[in-house]
């Protein structure tokens, strides 16, 4: 229909309306302060659950697990932050080690350690948009992350069930 | 590799995906409140905040000059969204005045993959846009009001967002610097 072109600022904007309102929900104000961070994780894998839909609807099928995974580095990280993946390394376990050297939404932020404490709730809705993404692919995985200098970003992908 | 062949359009993507993470914004909202208008207020707060950032990329963007009339504004206006959201919505229906227009959406990508229930029917599902009018235009030093008066979702041929200019917001001197 339309040629939809909404530019990457918005969805970095509204990214950072998201993170904002989780940080300052007022429901739950009764306990402390704190982000609610499945709040943005839910929202995260709603989007990842549907996106990979379009992304892969004229696509072939994936021969294995690590193919799913290449696919997640490549073309679904170029689509929604332009750029792949720098590095994926796998125990062929059903680990996963994703690693971004420059991580879109963090990368305006800092490159020292600095604000450190604040960068998790800044990945959080990429670890549900993950989870999301593999979960409508068939595997059901636990994602996490590890940040040690600012902009680099590595995720964890623990796979829960091993296919045959 | 098999799939070499379509490579993805970033671009559509990317307006999908703002489309579903807005979505999924929307929906955790309607979670979160029970009541339909806090959600659309905060919406709007939402694009408050989004407007003020917003502007800084249009005008340096556009490098516009200062506007010298409402109606010069509103075709900035109608600029941003093609920018944005890359689509036209058309000025129409001007008041007398002059100090009151609205925009007429055919289309609007952020209506896409949408239905709304019926327990809903009193939700502004695009509110965000008013909160983003307003805030940019805030940070031009004009004060607006807008609010939707048609809406797709309801069943409306068209979207209609209708925007009112209040006033020109001065310059205050700060205390003790005269």
């Amino acid at each position: 229909m339309t040629q939809a072109v909404a530019d990457e600022i918005l969805l970095d904007l509204i990214h950072a309306e998201i993170v904002s309102y989780a940080n300052s929900s007022p429901l739950n104000s009764e306990d402390k302060k704190d982000t609610d961070y499945s709040k943005i994780e839910l929202m995260g894998f709603s989007c990842g659950y549907r996106i990979i839909e379009r992304l892969t609807k004229d696509g072939t099928r994936f021969k294995d697990e690590l193919d799913t995974m290449k696919f997640i580095c490549t073309e679904l990280w170029a689509a929604i932050y332009k750029k792949q993946i720098d590095n994926l390394r796998t125990n062929y376990q059903g680990t996963y080690l994703l690693q971004d050297n420059s991580f879109r939404f963090l990368n305006k932020m800092s490159n020292t350690s600095q604000y450190l404490e604040s960068a998790g709730k800044y990945v959080v809705f990429t670890c549900g948009l993950l989870r999301g993404a593999l979960s409508n692919l068939g595997i059901n995985a636990i994602v996490s992350t590890e940040i040690n200098t600012m902009p680099v970003v590595k995720f964890h992908i623990q796979v829960s069930q091993p296919q045959n | 590799m098999a799939r070499q062949g379509n490579r993805l359009d970033s671009k559509k993507v990317n307006s999908e995906l703002f489309t579903l993470t807005y979505g999924a914004l929307v929906s955790q909202l309607m979670k979160d409140y029970d009541n339909v208008e806090d959600v659309n207020k905060q919406l709007d707060r939402m694009g408050y905040n989004i407007g003020i950032r917003l502007i800084e990329d249009f005008l340096a963007r556009t490098q516009s000059t200062r506007c010298q009339d409402f109606k010069e504004t509103a075709e900035k206006i109608q600029l941003g969204f093609r920018i944005y959201l890359g689509i036209s919505p058309n000025i129409s229906n001007w008041s007398a005045s002059g100090d009151e227009f609205s925009l007429i959406f055919e289309t609007n990508p952020m209506l896409e993959f949408v239905e709304l229930p019926d327990n809903c029917t009193n939700l502004k599902y695009c509110n965000v846009l008013t909160g983003v009018l307003r805030g940019a235009c805030e940070m031009i030093q004009l004060d607006i009001t807008s609010k939707f008066i048609q809406d797709q979702l309801k069943g409306d041929n068209v979207t209609e967002l209708r925007v009112k200019f209040i006033k020109t917001i001065q310059d205050a001197i700060p205390a003790g610097e005269d």
